[in-house]
């Protein structure tokens, strides 16, 4: 450690006075936030799987953490801590204790007591989904109908070589005066001074996709039950954006009938009496049928729902589901039974498992909390990508 | 107004040198305050890089946000001396500060404690300390971020476990253990020398392993930088780095009352005795004084801390009043703040000031205990018993090179705080390697082990 320190004292004697350039503290205040990013993300699923954090409008989520704090050896706090202290007070006197001022200048080792400060640390949401694809190691899906290696000549670069409808005069322009370093004199090009523009090719998301969701709004279906379908389906919307440019949503619920509601209702709603998926279904079926050609529309469909479709309508629902599936990308059932045991062992439970032993890409899970979400997301991903690799 | 203030520097050190003060010269900077309070964050104008002391950084930005703290000056000792001043200081407050100045420079040059640890780390800290955050830049630079914060968790974690009545440059521990001191010669020894000269030289030549630790030994830095048994050598560096600069914080710490004291009547002497200084100037400098030295914040009627400055100032004052000068200096040189509270803080001048002992419970119901001046220095001295550290030590490094250490609770009164104190053993336990086993007692007072990992 004995190094020469004549260099040091050189550099300190500098007239730069590079402190105003530069910030020390700054600098560690980054690398702080940095780690806190680093173990926020490390338990992102738990904390984006929590209701709260999912704002409909809003691009970015907002996480409310604490500072980090660097550890030393610490005496364990009294009960009755001692201390000494000054001003017009005699013994036996109580009373309580005024807010603690720090003396000025104050210097040296150690850490301070530091009260209690929140960051509210904002995450973009397309950052989160990159890192939770990452993280989950999600695949990318591969779209089932459109150009899946859809791509498309962007602009990008320049070359001395090239068509001449794509030479750039501006910048052949520049080039000459940068040769020859005399804007006034007439323009003469040689070969060397032309740009032309190059193009080069991008793949694109595939190009349109819908996604349905249908929820079960019947008047067993509690508010907690819709806000597990509403993360989870937040979720799912966010994984299909990476895939398509335009993704479309349509939001259906049903009890014994069905209706088509906007996002912010769709949500809102509850109706009463029983349960007939098969009305769902059926409305999905007429919305594609009006208004999406599977034959160019990647199509999606989940469904979330405590499972108490009525018995008499199991032959319906199946009929109308298998349809629906012989189209749609990817089926998925999620039941939100809030902790009952006999998960996926409903009517609609069977319907789904049917499905999948008869080869469509369907899958279904039980949501029994706000830990699921996760495993459900990622389940979804994962069979649907098995799927798209298998026959289809 | 930079102009005005450079002009007065001169008088100011002429003054204070006729006043008896004997200090190096001094290289006086004002500089934003910004910069300033980096100084204050990092205790060193340059200093290694570490996430914590953003999180120190982000605190003080809070605090002068709201108003609560100011810094005038940030001094360090050496030859010559730094000072740096907040450019946004007055006239006046920039006359107050270079007479406090001055008073530091006079106690840093003449405090035995400082005196020594300045000859351990020489009279160049702030050089010292700037190459050490250019050699930590350069190990980041090799060995990336993560491995390096990694070292510096466990390095800063411990800074306050040195040894300052060890040097700086200590040796490693004898490798083999003294020998045991030469028997006394008497009848029996020499009748068995004659029957087997060979065996009894034999018995006498046997060398013992000294173990390791020989002895409890609480400077954990020097002792994890020596004897970790993996640890590669730019992480020993590292933690010796950490250890240097300790050195240099500890006599600012464990002097603090007296220090700041010291410049505190000086600035307010040689305020007084200056008659080069304008009017208005010399009463804006007053008031300024009596804000720092202020014992309880304006609006309050008590304080549940005491105020360096005032404690050292009215001590000082009343030393000076009573002994004179000369015996002043002869404290100023000799003590740090454990013999200087114990020594000089009497009776009359605890009552004078109204300092008083509390007892505080966590639901913030404070009961003022009875007057008891013993029990009063120590509550003053308290925070500051071994640099502000529990009682750590290395005790033993088992075979298969698990690190014991233990803590002393007949010190400190009590155990450690587990939560933390597990946290500072993964720190530690990334750059030793192997396993730690650290001993301390519970709640109930009876022996606990905590073990990384």
């Amino acid at each position: 450690m004995a190094q020469s320190t004549d260099k040091a004292s050189e550099k300190s004697g500098d007239a730069t006075k590079w402190y105003e350039l530069f910030s020390r503290g700054a600098r560690d205040w980054l690398r702080h936030d940095e780690k806190v990013r680093e173990s926020v993300r490390k338990h992102l699923p738990q904390i984006v799987s929590g209701g709260d954090v999912i704002n409909d409008t809003a691009r970015t989520v907002r996480v409310p953490v604490r500072m980090l704090e660097h550890y030393h050896f610490r005496l364990r706090r009294p009960e009755e801590q001692q201390g000494a202290g000054q001003g017009k007070a005699k013994p036996g006197d109580v009373f309580s204790d005024p807010s603690k001022q720090r003396g000025p200048g104050e210097k040296g080792p150690g850490g301070q007591d530091e009260g209690e400060v929140q960051l509210l640390l904002e995450f973009k949401i397309d950052d989160i989904v990159d890192w939770l694809w990452e993280e989950m190691q999600l695949p990318n899906l591969k779209p089932r109908v459109g150009p899946s290696e859809d791509s498309e000549w962007i602009r990008e670069g320049y070359d001395r070589r090239g068509a001449r409808s794509r030479l750039d005069r501006r910048r052949s322009f520049k080039e000459m005066v940068k040769r020859r370093g005399n804007p006034g004199a007439t323009p003469t090009f040689i070969d060397e001074d032309l740009r032309f523009r190059q193009l080069a090719r991008r793949r694109q998301p595939a190009v349109h996709a819908v996604v349905f969701f249908m929820l079960d709004v019947s008047g067993s279906m509690s508010d907690r039950d819709r806000k597990l379908a509403k993360t989870f389906f937040f979720w799912v919307v966010q994984g299909l954006r990476r895939e398509y440019r335009s993704l479309e949503t349509v939001f259906v619920g049903h009890t014994t009938e069905a209706w088509e509601f906007t996002e912010n209702e769709f949500f809102q709603v509850s109706g009463t009496g029983g349960t007939v998926a098969s009305t769902g279904f059926g409305k999905v079926r007429e919305i594609i049928d009006e208004r999406y050609n599977p034959g160019r529309c990647n199509i999606y469909l989940f469904y979330a729902s405590d499972g108490d479709n009525s018995v008499s309508d199991a032959a319906d629902a199946r009929e109308s589901l298998s349809s629906i599936a012989g189209d749609a990308c990817f089926t998925g059932y999620v039941e939100v039974s809030s902790g009952l045991s006999r998960q996926l062992s409903t009517e609609t439970g069977r319907l789904y498992a049917e499905l999948a032993t008869a080869g469509c890409a369907a899958g279904s899970y039980a949501l029994n909390d706000f830990d699921d979400v996760w495993g459900a997301v990622r389940h979804f991903f994962t069979a649907e990508s098995r799927a798209l690799d298998g026959p289809a | 107004m930079g102009e005005d203030w450079q002009s007065y520097i001169q008088r100011i050190e002429d003054l204070a040198g006729r006043s008896g003060l004997k200090f190096h010269p001094v290289d006086f900077e004002a500089v934003p305050d910004t910069f300033m309070m980096e100084i204050a964050v990092y205790g060193l104008p340059v200093r290694m890089p570490h996430w914590s002391f953003g999180v120190r950084y982000i605190y003080q930005l809070i605090q002068r946000h709201m108003g609560n703290s100011r810094l005038f000056e940030v001094v360090f000792p050496g030859n010559p001396g730094h000072a740096y001043l907040a450019a946004s200081n007055g006239l006046a407050e920039n006359i107050l500060v270079t007479a406090h100045v001055l008073g530091h420079a006079d106690f840093s040059k003449n405090n035995l404690l400082f005196r020594r640890c300045q000859e351990q780390v020489s009279e160049r800290i702030v050089e010292h300390a700037a190459n050490h955050a250019r050699q930590i830049q350069q190990a980041i630079e090799t060995y990336g971020m993560q491995r390096v914060e990694v070292v510096l968790d466990a390095a800063l974690a411990l800074e306050q476990h040195i040894d300052v009545d060890q040097s700086l440059r200590r040796e490693r521990y004898p490798e083999y253990a003294a020998d045991a001191k030469p028997l006394v010669d008497d009848a029996f020894r020499k009748r068995f020398a004659s029957l087997d000269p060979a065996a009894a030289s034999r018995g006498m030549e046997m060398k013992k392993r000294a173990p390791v630790p020989p002895h409890s030994e609480r400077d954990l830095l020097w002792f994890i930088a020596n004897y970790a048994p993996e640890m590669e050598s730019w992480e020993r560096d590292i933690f010796l780095a950490v250890r240097e600069e300790s050195f240099y914080f500890y006599p600012v710490f464990a002097t603090q009352i007296m220090n700041e004291g010291w410049a505190s009547y000086w600035h307010a002497r040689l305020l007084r005795e200056a008659n080069f200084i304008p009017q208005q100037a010399y009463v804006d400098a007053i008031k300024c004084h009596s804000d720092v030295v202020r014992p309880v914040a304006a609006d309050q009627q008590v304080a549940l801390s005491i105020n360096p400055y005032h404690l050292g100032f009215a001590m000082w004052e009343k030393i000076v009043e009573k002994e004179g000068m000369d015996v002043a200096r002869e404290i100023m040189q000799q003590d740090d703040d454990f013999g200087f509270i114990r020594n000089h803080l009497t009776r009359e001048l605890a009552d004078e000031l109204g300092l008083f002992r509390f007892s505080a419970r966590s639901d913030g119901q404070v009961k003022v205990l009875e007057t008891d001046l013993t029990a009063l220095h120590e509550a003053v001295l308290s925070p500051k018993y071994n640099f502000g550290a529990p009682m750590v030590s290395a005790t033993h490094i088992r075979n298969d090179g698990t690190l014991e250490l233990t803590h002393d609770n007949s010190v400190d009164g009590r155990g450690l705080d587990l939560e933390r104190s597990r946290k500072v053993l993964d720190y530690v336990q990334r750059v030793w390697r192997r396993p730690i086993v650290l001993t301390t007692v519970n709640q109930a007072g009876s022996t606990l082990e905590l073990t990384a990992p």
